[in-house]
This record gives structure tokens, C-alpha cells and sequence, in this order.
């Protein structure tokens, strides 16, 4: 009977892991099967002319170019607010401190809130603000989408930091901020798993630059126009009639997968090399 | 601020701001020392004189509060929201629990050695020249001369002249607890605080960093905290013995040791318990 | 010079106090903000003709929310229903059973694949499941189907789910010490009996905080459903009718909704409505995650 059990279940969980493994594997082939042979050199190097939804010439620069400057302006500011946050909450703040632990149920909750609302609520401080969907917008709303991730991300490796690190260092009579710039070092790996982290999330989501970014053929040259981003690229030329316009939607789809993969590759490589630094 | 003069011939370095110009109390002199974690009485009432330029070691069984009691010395406890401190303690006759008293040039007059070497994550000598280095001093020569001395007193130069640019984290434990002992020595401190600094280690390091203990005490005031008798018995000038939280005898090593005054202390040190 | 260094100290504290505290009030400015600008619509109609109603007329001004509301809840259950038990099967699997180079081949392979963007998802649901249902699965049920369907909108987001339920479970299972199996083994339990009543005990918690992310994401999830589900404004009769999730309501219709002034209030609405939902939802299961954390200490 026990032994019976056993094996059902043996079989179940071989079969669920067959299942998915081969429905992952197969969502790449589908994307690499359908981008591939539109893949090309005049796909990456060109705009889009007669129109993204319409116009059957040109590639999809606009969308490569809009999405680098978003993300990395995004990924910037967020820096700026998670570092500080994290080494607050972390090294200033005193041990089992009540805002530390307010700021963290605080950060899983964003971190749970969907993409759309980050993009509606963008939305409406751009009303506020009197702005247009612009490069901007998008780089806001990113920005808040990904805050939490990498707060969050941080956060779970400064946790590990040794208490007598900070102390070593406190008892050479260095200053709350001088102990954390020597943290700071031992969280570099960290930070860049974090940032790629982010940098994947942020890249790939559509509903937040849906209403703030806009979309547009063009590169943009300043921050108040819109920008044309990946998600969207795949978005909005997937419905379109024309089956060239598609073609820049698989286009689309596979570069954005490439990059994905690029980046989890990358953030393992570095957890990996840079923890052998490691204390 | 330019404290770093020529190598090797170490000054006693002066109290950064000494509070007054006449002080007659010894180094560090602990007046009713109350230390409470949550609603635990941790230590109770403590009341020592830690004399200039010698060794002073404190023993007891294990969770008597040795080290706590060392720590409140450098206030390492500042970070911590559930633990109050009472009383006033001494250091060079300034109350470093006054409430205006600024904690970092205390933290500098004091070189901490803990349990396991902990190096901080940089190369060798920046480990060394850490302290120098925030506390103002600049330039490549002078530091690389700080930490040449320094390395050279903890008699750790030789063997790492070569790699003083490799991470720390490379060297053995017995190498990094003299390093770490280096790196205190580096901020010019006037006072060693050692918590069980040679219970990681292995014999011959452990021997090693005795050594110098010994050899340090002509030029500072060294704290210890140890949990084997038989070191403080090699090593100690004085001796504080607690139990339970509280500062049961001090006095120096010979008449602790010989002619205990305490009954506990007499069958702690004849091994009558741990 | 320690004047100069307790200075930049002090900046340095204030700066991270107020990159702090900016970061928490975003949560409450969001919150705030959808709030006021739903205030409008929710003048106008009672808080129950809202969520209870189906009509959605925006140029006569009905504004309904139930079809949408339905729809949200239907997918997020399908998602969950798939995903949770087929994740659960694979994830004991792969830490309990499998030999040390499958776990770490499988697990690179949910590593990277849970960093694929729901956008990838939804091409590949339309290419791949919206034609399966639509020629194989649905005659067998119904007359007729588009393909563009509740099912298709549960699918797509438990393949969109799974690998982030594994990875977070794996790490779970993997934290059970092996101490702990090693006793139940001596005492004679097999390796099965061990896994059921001491590693998936032992994980409870962990499996709750996974699955509420799971839910949390795929209630929201907007470009991957909003791709496959048909958009359709009406209850859906069977799994294999076309439906119309709040996200992708508020994506949809972001265009034209500022022609119509209680329109962009409705949509706030909804948006308020999600964005509320998933707080008291984490809240919450935050506080249960907490009582059974204590539960287990003991």
C-alpha cells in the first residue's frame, strides 16, 4: 500500500516534470522558429517607415532604442533610491527596528502590486504633471515597477552581511556612512544580480509603458517624446493585418528573448564568479 | 591632524579631545554599570578601575557576561534597540555614555579584536591602512609605511610582503587575527579590547598573538576576555573574575590567582566549575 | 576633519531617510491617487451597483464591473489550479528524487526562463494554445469556439507562473535541513512518508508565500491574458468563451477614455480595485504566513 503510493506519485512527478519542462522548451522553439527568418540586419539597424502598424518596410530600431533608454535611466534612479534604502534599513537603522520591518512588508506589497496600476497611476501623475505620453513618463513608471524588485533583491543579501564586519569596522572608529561604503564592496555582486534583475523586469513589461511611454516610429531625441519599446513592438504589430508588420512582432519577441536569456545568463555567471571574492 | 610620524618608533598617542588636562582616574573606570537586554539584567552594577599599560583579563564561566561587559566599552551595543545602559564609564575620565559624547573618536581610541578574525573585504594592506585612512591620513608612501610598521609588530611582514594586494580572506585564520590586530594598531588606538581573540585559533597562533599581547603592553592597555584560565594566568597583570552579571573580584593576577578573596573565585579557579 | 566626516555622515543618514520614506509613501500615493480619481465615478453609483452590475455602456454612462470581475477571478483560478499542483509534483521531484545534475540543470532552465516577459507568453499562447482550443479541444465541448478564451487566459498564465512557483519551492524543499530527514528515515518511514508528513510540512509556510505571488501575479497580469482571452464584454457561459479580465480592460481602453469624463474615473476605478484587492490580499496572508511561522516554531 505505502509502496503503492509511492509510486503513483513517482510516476506524477516525473510526468508534471516532463510536462514542463517541454512546455518551457517549447515556448522558446516556438519564438525562435517564428523570429529567426525574420531576423535580419535591416530588422535591427532601421526604423520603421509607412507606419509600425501598417508600413511593410524598415525594422524595429525605434522599439531597441526606446527600450535601452528607458530601462537604463530607470535602472539609474533606482539605484539611487534602493542602495540607500536597503543600507538604512539594514546598517543605520538599529536591529529588529519596527520602520524596518514596516519598510519591508511595505516593499513586498509594491512588489506584488500588477504592472497595469504602476502604468495607470504613472498615468495620472503625468496628467498631474501636464505631461504627454513621453520617454519620461515610461522612465517614471519603470522606475516605480522596479524599486521594490531590486529593494527587495538587495536587501536579501545584506541581510547576510556578519554583524562583525559592521563592527570590525565601527571599532576602527568609522562612521555609520564609511562602514557602509566598505559594505558596500561586499554587496557589489549583490547589486549587480539586482540590477539585471531588474533590468529583465523592467525591459520586458508592456502595461507599464502601455500608457506612459506611448508608442511611436521614431527614436526619440528628448525626454518629453514618446518612446517605442520592445513589449510593445511585439504588442501592437502582432494584430496588425499585414504579414510584414507581424514578422517585426516575431522579430521583436525573439530579441527581447534574447536579451532575457542574455541577462539570466549573465546574473548567473556573476552570483557565481564574484561570490568566490566573497569573505 | 598629522599623527603619522616616522615608522617604528611608536608614540603613545595623545587623547584626541581630552576632556579636562588634570586626569587622575585610571584608563578606564566603570561606576555602577547596569546592562539590561529586554527586561534580562545582564550586568549588574559593575564597578572596575582598568589601569594604564598592562594587561587586564577578564574570566568567568561561560554567559557571565565577559563579553558584553567588554563590549560596552567601545559601545558596540549602540545598535542594538532592546539593550539599556545605566551607570557611567570612564575612558581617559570622559563618560563616553554621556549623552553629547560623539562615538567615533571613542571607537578609534580602541582596538577591538574579536572571537574570529574578521577582515574587512579589500586587499591586505588596505585592511591595514582602513583606520589611517578615514581618519584623515593621505598619501601612498606614509600609508604604505603605516602599514609596513604595523605588520611588522604583529610579525606578520615577511610573511605577506609579497601579497599585500591579494584579498585578505586569503590568509589562514592565525594570519587574519593578526591582521586584524595590525588594522587596530594602524588607528593609533590606546587601549586593545580582545573578546576570546585566540579561542579560534590554532596553538601556535594562538601562542603567537599572546606573545604580542605581551609584548604591546608597555605602550597600551590591553582588555581581555578570555575563557581559559590557564592563558589568563600566563598572561595577566590583573584580573576581573565574574558570574551571573556580576564583578565578584578584581585585583592582580597574583593575589586573585594565589589568595582569592571570594569563595566562588576560589573554586572557579581550582576548576570547581565552568 | 571629523567635523567634515560626521557631516557626511549626516547627510548620508538624511539622504537614506528620505529615500526611505519616499519609497514607503509611494505605496500610499498610488493608493491615494487611483482613490481620488475613482472618487468621481463612485459618486455617481453606490460601491454595490459597481461590483455587482454587468452593464458596460460607457457613453450611456453604465458602468458595470461584475463580467470583469468574474472574468479576473476565473482566470487567476484556472492559473492556479494548473500550476500549483503540477509545480508542487516537480518540485519535490526535482529536490527530493532526481540526481544532482538534473537539479542543476533543471534548475538553470527555470532560472532563466522565469525572467521570460508575459508579452512572450501571449505570442506564444496565440500561436500555439488559441488554435489547439479552438480546433481540438473545444468541438469536443461546445459548437464553437475562437480559441480566445477563459481556458486559453488560464493557460497562458500558469505556463507564465510555474517556473516562479518552482523556483521559490525548490529553494524551499532545499532549505529543509537534512537532518530532519535523516531522522524520519531512521525511524523507519520511507522516503515518501518523510517527504509528505516532514519536507511539505516543514515547507507549509513556504508554499503559502509561493502561491500567494503566484495569485498576486496572475491576478494582475495584463499583456499575457489580455493576448489570448478574447476580450468580450459578457459573463462567459464555459471555460471556452472569450471573457475580459480588469487589466486588460484598463489596457484596452486607456486610448479613448479621456473623451468620456466618468470613463477615466471608471477605469481608475478598476485600477483602484486591483491595486486594493492585491494589498489587502498580501497584507493578509502575510499575517496568516506570520501565525503559522509561530505555529511551527514551537
Amino acid at each position: 500500500m505505502k509502496r503503492l503510493e509511492e509510486k503513483i506519485f513517482k510516476i506524477l512527478m516525473i510526468g508534471s516534470t516532463m510536462l514542463i519542462l517541454s512546455v518551457l522548451l517549447y515556448i522558446l522553439f516556438v519564438i525562435m522558429k517564428k523570429g529567426l527568418p525574420s531576423l535580419s540586419w535591416e530588422m535591427i539597424s532601421q526604423i520603421p517607415s509607412g507606419g509600425f502598424y501598417l508600413g511593410k518596410e524598415g525594422g524595429i530600431l525605434n522599439a531597441i532604442m526606446g527600450s535601452l533608454y528607458l530601462i537604463f535611466f530607470s535602472v539609474l534612479i533606482s539605484l539611487m533610491i534602493s542602495v540607500p534604502v536597503v543600507m538604512y534599513l539594514n546598517f543605520t537603522l538599529r536591529r529588529k527596528s519596527r520602520l524596518a520591518a514596516f519598510a519591508r512588508l511595505t516593499f513586498d506589497v509594491l512588489f506584488g502590486i500588477p504592472s497595469i496600476v504602476y502604468g495607470a497611476f504613472g498615468f495620472t501623475v503625468m496628467i498631474f504633471f501636464g505631461l504627454q505620453t513621453s520617454l519620461l513618463g515610461g522612465i517614471i513608471a519603470i522606475s516605480l515597477l522596479i524599486i521594490p524588485v531590486m529593494i527587495r533583491s538587495i536587501d536579501e543579501v545584506a541581510i547576510l552581511i556578519p554583524s562583525e564586519l559592521i563592527e570590525a569596522t565601527k571599532s576602527l572608529g568609522a562612521t555609520n556612512y564609511e562602514t557602509i561604503k566598505v559594505i558596500t564592496r561586499q554587496l557589489l555582486p549583490g547589486i549587480s544580480t539586482a540590477v539585471l534583475l531588474s533590468v529583465g523586469r523592467g525591459i520586458g513589461d508592456a502595461a507599464t509603458v502601455l500608457f506612459t511611454a506611448g508608442y511611436t516610429d521614431s527614436i526619440p531625441t528628448s525626454l518629453t517624446q514618446p518612446a517605442a519599446s520592445l513589449p510593445l513592438a511585439i504588442f501592437f504589430q502582432l494584430s496588425s493585418p499585414v504579414e510584414e508588420v507581424q514578422n517585426r512582432a516575431y522579430a521583436a519577441a525573439l530579441i527581447l528573448t534574447i536579451i532575457i536569456l542574455t541577462l539570466s545568463f549573465a546574473a548567473r555567471y556573476f552570483s557565481r564568479r564574484l561570490s568566490k571574492n566573497k569573505i | 591632524m598629522e599623527l603619522m610620524t616616522p615608522p617604528l618608533i611608536v608614540k603613545q598617542p595623545k587623547p584626541i579631545e581630552k576632556e579636562t588636562a588634570d586626569c587622575h582616574k585610571p584608563h578606564i573606570e566603570v561606576e555602577n554599570l547596569n546592562l539590561y537586554i529586554q527586561n534580562n539584567h545582564i550586568l549588574k552594577n559593575i564597578n572596575m578601575a582598568i589601569p594604564d599599560k598592562s594587561i587586564t583579563c577578564i574570566i568567568g564561566p561561560s554567559g557571565c557576561g565577559k563579553t558584553t561587559l567588554l563590549r560596552t566599552f567601545n559601545r558596540l551595543h549602540d545598535d542594538s534597540v532592546d539593550v539599556k545602559i545605566t551607570g557611567k564609564l570612564f575612558v581617559d575620565c570622559e563618560d563616553i555614555y554621556a549623552k553629547d559624547t560623539e562615538v567615533t573618536h571613542i571607537r578609534k581610541k580602541m582596538g577591538l579584536l574579536a572571537q574570529r578574525p574578521c577582515s574587512l573585504p579589500m586587499s591586505i594592506i588596505d585592511n591595514v591602512v582602513y583606520g589611517p585612512r578615514i581618519h584623515g591620513v593621505r598619501g601612498k608612501r606614509k600609508l604604505y609605511e603605516i602599514a609596513r610598521h604595523q605588520l611588522h609588530a604583529v610579525g606578520l611582514w615577511d610573511e605577506v610582503k609579497d601579497r599585500l594586494k591579494s584579498p585578505a580572506s586569503k590568509l589562514s585564520i592565525g594570519q587574519q587575527q593578526r591582521l586584524c590586530l595590525a588594522r587596530g594598531l594602524a588607528v593609533e588606538p590606546e587601549i586593545i579590547l580582545g573578546d576570546e581573540a585566540t579561542s579560534a585559533l590554532d596553538p601556535i597562533s594562538s601562542k603567537t598573538i599572546e606573545e604580542l599581547f605581551l609584548s604591546l603592553k608597555d605602550k597600551y592597555t590591553i582588555v581581555l576576555v578570555t575563557h581559559t584560565l590557564r592563558q589568563a594566568k600566563r598572561i595577566a597583570d590583573y584580573v576581573a573574575f565574574m558570574y551571573l552579571g556580576e564583578l565578584i573580584e578584581f585585583g592582580t593576577a597574583d593575589q586573585v590567582f594565589n589568595h582569592p578573596k571570594h569563595k566562588l573565585t576560589k573554586e572557579y579557579i581550582s576548576g570547581g566549575f565552568s | 576633519m571629523l567635523k567634515g566626516r560626521l557631516l557626511k555622515d549626516k547627510i548620508a543618514r538624511h539622504y537614506m531617510l528620505f529615500a526611505t520614506v519616499v519609497s514607503i509613501f509611494v505605496l500610499f500615493l498610488i493608493g491615494g491617487g487611483l482613490l481620488y480619481k475613482s472618487l468621481p465615478i463612485m459618486e455617481e453609483k453606490s460601491l454595490w451597483t459597481l461590483l455587482t452590475t454587468s452593464n458596460w455602456r460607457p457613453f450611456k454612462g453604465d458602468f458595470g464591473f461584475a463580467s470583469y470581475i468574474l472574468s479576473t477571478l476565473f482566470v487567476t483560478g484556472i492559473a492556479i489550479v494548473i500550476a500549483l499542483p503540477l509545480s508542487l509534483l516537480t518540485s519535490i521531484y526535482i529536490i527530493e528524487y532526481a540526481s544532482p545534475r538534473i537539479l542543476r540543470a533543471f534548475s538553470s532552465v527555470v532560472d532563466l526562463l522565469s525572467g521570460i516577459p508575459p508579452v512572450i507568453y501571449g505570442v506564444w499562447g496565440t500561436l500555439t494554445i488559441v488554435p489547439f482550443i479552438s480546433e481540438k479541444l473545444a468541438p469536443h465541448f461546445v459548437e464553437f469556439s475562437t480559441g480566445y478564451s477563459v481556458l486559453a487566459g488560464g493557460i497562458v498564465l500558469a505556463i507564465m507562473i510555474i517556473p516562479l512557483i518552482i523556483s521559490i519551492l525548490m529553494e524551499v524543499f532545499g532549505a529543509v535541513p537534512k537532518e530532519m530527514r535523516e531522522a524520519s528515515m531512521s525511524l523507519g518511514a520511507t522516503k515518501w512518508q518523510t517527504v509528505k508528513k516532514v519536507v511539505v510540512r516543514k515547507s507549509i509556510p513556504g508554499i503559502v508565500a509561493a502561491t500567494v505571488l503566484a495569485i498576486s501575479r496572475a491576478f494582475g497580469e495584463t499583456i499575457a491574458v489580455l493576448m489570448v482571452c478574447g476580450n468580450f464584454t459578457d459573463l462567459p457561459k464555459s471555460i471556452f468563451d472569450a471573457c475580459y479580465p480588469i487589466p486588460a480592460l484598463i489596457a484596452n481602453n486607456y486610448g479613448e477614455m479621456m473623451s468620456v469624463p466618468q470613463y477615466e474615473s471608471a477605469l481608475m476605478f478598476a485600477a483602484f480595485l486591483l491595486f486594493f484587492i492585491i494589498v489587502v490580499f498580501n497584507v493578509i496572508s502575510r499575517l496568516v504566513l506570520i501565525q503559522i511561522d509561530k505555529r511551527y516554531q514551537l
